[in-house]
C-alpha cells in the first residue's frame, strides 16, 4: 500500500517537475497511439462498412481473417515486424527497425482488426427495413452512407474507443520493434517494464499513473463524443 | 442542423489528431535540417547490441552520450539477452557488440561475423541466496555450492533465456557433471532484474552479476549473497564490431570507433569510477588487453 502512495507522490511529483524525460516519454506516447488509431481509423471504419453492407465472394473468409486478427497477440505482432524490417529482411533498405514508426507499424497491426471487426458488426446490425425506407424516399448512395454512420455513431466510437485500448496497452511489440532506445523509442509501457525489471517499483508506479491518466484523456473525449445527444 | 453539428465535431477531433501527428511530422523532419544548416551534418546511427546489465546497472547512460556526442554519432541501443545480441551480431542486424559470454563470442569471431574483438572489463558474478541459507553454502567455491544445492534439493532460480549470466549459470552445472532437472530447477526465462525477483518471492539461490545485485539489493530483503570471489566467478566483457565485408549494410565505421573508444583510457577511467558514490565499489573494473 505504501508503494502505491509513493508511486502517486512520485507521478505528481514527475508531472509538476516537468521532468523532461518523463514529459519526452509521455508525449511520443501519445503520438504513436494516436498516430497509430488515426490509421487504424482510416482504415479500418471504411472497410468495416464495406464489410458489414455489401455482399461479395469470400467476405465470410474476409471477415473470419480479421476477426482472428482482433486476437493478434502483440509479440507476434511485433515478431513479424520485426522479421521484415530486418536489415536482411524484404524492408530493410527502409532501416525502419527500431524507430518510432516501427512502433506505429506494430500497432496499427494489432488495432485494425478490431476497429474494422467492431465497425463491421456495428453495419450488419442495421434494419434491412430502414435501408429499404431510406432508399424510398429517395437518398443518394452517399446520404444513405452519411445517415447510417449517424445511426453507428455509437458503435463506430465503440470501435476506435477498443482500437485505441489495444493501442496504448500494448507493450510486447513496442519492446521488439522499438528497442525500448533512450530518447528515440522508449514508450510508457516499455518504460514501465525496464524500471520494473531494474527494481525501481516507485518509478514504474508513477509512470503507470500518468499511462492511465492518458488513458482517461483520451478515453474521455472520445466517450463525450460517443454520448452527446442525438437529438438536440 | 443536427447532422452539421456532428460532422463539426467529427472533423473538430480529426484535426485535433491530425495536428498532433502534424507536430511530430515537422519536429522529426526539422530536426536534422537545422542541425545540417547551422552547425554539423546530421549524425549517423549505430546499432549496439549489448546485455541488460549494462543497460541496467546505469552504464550505458554514462558511456553512450559520451561516444555519441565525440563522434556525432546516435547509437541505438538495444539491451537483450548475450545470446541474443550475439545471434544479432551474425544475422548483421547490429553494428557492434558488448557481451559476456566469452566461449560464445569466440564462435562468433572464428565464423568471422565479428571483428576487431577486444577485452573490455569485468566484474563478477556472485550467488545469492535465502538469508535462512536452508544448502548451507558458503565460501568461495561455487562448485561445491551447486552441488550441495542440488543433493539437498534447494531452489535454484535459473535464468534460463541464454543470456551470459545463464551460460556461466550452465557451465558451471556443467563443470559439475550435474543435469538441474526437477521441481527444485526453476527457470524464469527473464532478465536478471526480474530473476532475482522470482528468487526472493520463492526463497531460491540465484546467480547473478554483482553489478545488477548492488543495483536491486534494496528491493530484496529476503536474500544474500552466500559464495562470492573465486576464480570461476570472473565476469568478462567484450567488445567487438560486426564484420562488414560479410554483412554489406553494417555501419563498420561507427563501430570500429566504438570499439577504439571503449578500451581508450579516458573511458576506462570512467568505467572504473562508475557506481563508486552510491555503491561505495566499482560496478565495473577495467581489464583491457
Amino acid at each position: 500500500m505504501e508503494l502505491l502512495i509513493d508511486g502517486l507522490k512520485k507521478a505528481i511529483e514527475m508531472i509538476f517537475t516537468g521532468n523532461p524525460e518523463v514529459f519526452a516519454i509521455t508525449w511520443l506516447t501519445l503520438k504513436v497511439c494516436l498516430i497509430a488509431i488515426l490509421i487504424s481509423t482510416l482504415i479500418g471504419l471504411p472497410l468495416g462498412i464495406l464489410l458489414g453492407l455489401s455482399r461479395f465472394r469470400g467476405r465470410r473468409f474476409l471477415l473470419l481473417f480479421i476477426n482472428m486478427g482482433m486476437g493478434l497477440p502483440p509479440v507476434v505482432a511485433g515478431l513479424w515486424i520485426t522479421m521484415f524490417l530486418w536489415r536482411s529482411g524484404p524492408l530493410g533498405e527502409w532501416r525502419l527497425l527500431y524507430s518510432p514508426t516501427a512502433i506505429v507499424m506494430a500497432q496499427v497491426l494489432v488495432s485494425l482488426p478490431i476497429v474494422t471487426s467492431l465497425t463491421s458488426s456495428a453495419f450488419q446490425q442495421i434494419n434491412e427495413k430502414m435501408l429499404l425506407q431510406i432508399k424510398a424516399l429517395g437518398a443518394t448512395r452517399l446520404q444513405t452512407l452519411m445517415i447510417l454512420v449517424k445511426q453507428s455513431k455509437i458503435a463506430i466510437v465503440a470501435a476506435i474507443m477498443a482500437g485505441f485500448g489495444r493501442v496504448i496497452a500494448e507493450v510486447g511489440a513496442a519492446m521488439m520493434v522499438g528497442g525500448n532506445i533512450q530518447g528515440d523509442t522508449r514508450i510508457l509501457t516499455t518504460t514501465i517494464v525496464m524500471e520494473v525489471s531494474k527494481g525501481n517499483f516507485d518509478i514504474a508506479l508513477a509512470l503507470s499513473f500518468i499511462l492511465l491518466s492518458l488513458a482517461l484523456m483520451i478515453t474521455a473525449a472520445l466517450t463525450f463524443l460517443q454520448q452527446r445527444r442525438r437529438f438536440s | 442542423m443536427r447532422k452539421n453539428r456532428l460532422l463539426i465535431t467529427l472533423f473538430a477531433f480529426m484535426l485535433l489528431i491530425l495536428s498532433a501527428c502534424g507536430n511530430s511530422d515537422t519536429k522529426t523532419n526539422a530536426a536534422p535540417k537545422e542541425k545540417k544548416a547551422a552547425e554539423k551534418p546530421a549524425p549517423t546511427e549505430m546499432i549496439l547490441a549489448t546485455t541488460t546489465s549494462t543497460q541496467d546497472s546505469g552504464l550505458l547512460d554514462v558511456i553512450i552520450p559520451m561516444f555519441e556526442k565525440e563522434n556525432n554519432v546516435k547509437v541505438k541501443t538495444i539491451a537483450v539477452g548475450t545470446g541474443q545480441a550475439l545471434e544479432m551480431g551474425t544475422k548483421g542486424e547490429a553494428d557492434a557488440l558488448l557481451v559476456h559470454a566469452p566461449a560464445a563470442e569466440k564462435a562468433v569471431v572464428d565464423a568471422g561475423d565479428a571483428i576487431n574483438y577486444k577485452r573490455v572489463m569485468y566484474n563478477d558474478f556472485v550467488l545469492v541466496g535465502p538469508k535462512e541459507n536452508p544448502a548451507d553454502v558458503s565460501g568461495q567455491d561455487i562448485k561445491a555450492a551447486f552441488k550441495k544445492i542440488a543433493d539437498t534439493k534447494g531452489v535454484f532460480i535459473s535464468r534460463g533465456d541464454d543470456s551470459g549470466t545463464h551460460k556461466k549459470e550452465l557451465s558451471i552445472w556443467q563443470a559439475d557433471t550435474i543435469k538441474p532437472e526437477g521441481e527444485w530447477y526453476v527457470s524464469t526465462g527473464q532478465g536478471m532484474g526480474q530473476t532475482l525477483q522470482v528468487a526472493a518471492e520463492k526463497k531460491g539461490y540465484v546467480l547473478t552479476d554483482r553489478a545488477t545485485w548492488l543495483a536491486q539489493e534494496k528491493n530484496l530483503n529476503t536474500l544474500k549473497i552466500v559464495v562470492e570471489g573465486g576464480q570461476d566467478l570472473m565476469n568478462i566483457y567484450h567488445v567487438m564490431q560486426v564484420n562488414p565485408e560479410k554483412h554489406n549494410m553494417v555501419n563498420s565505421k561507427d563501430a570500429e570507433k566504438f570499439v577504439k573508444f571503449m578500451v581508450d583510457k579516458k573511458t576506462q577511467e570512467v568505467i572504473e569510477n562508475f557506481g563508486k558514490k552510491e555503491y561505495g565499489q566499482s560496478l565495473f573494473i577495467s581489464y583491457t588487453e
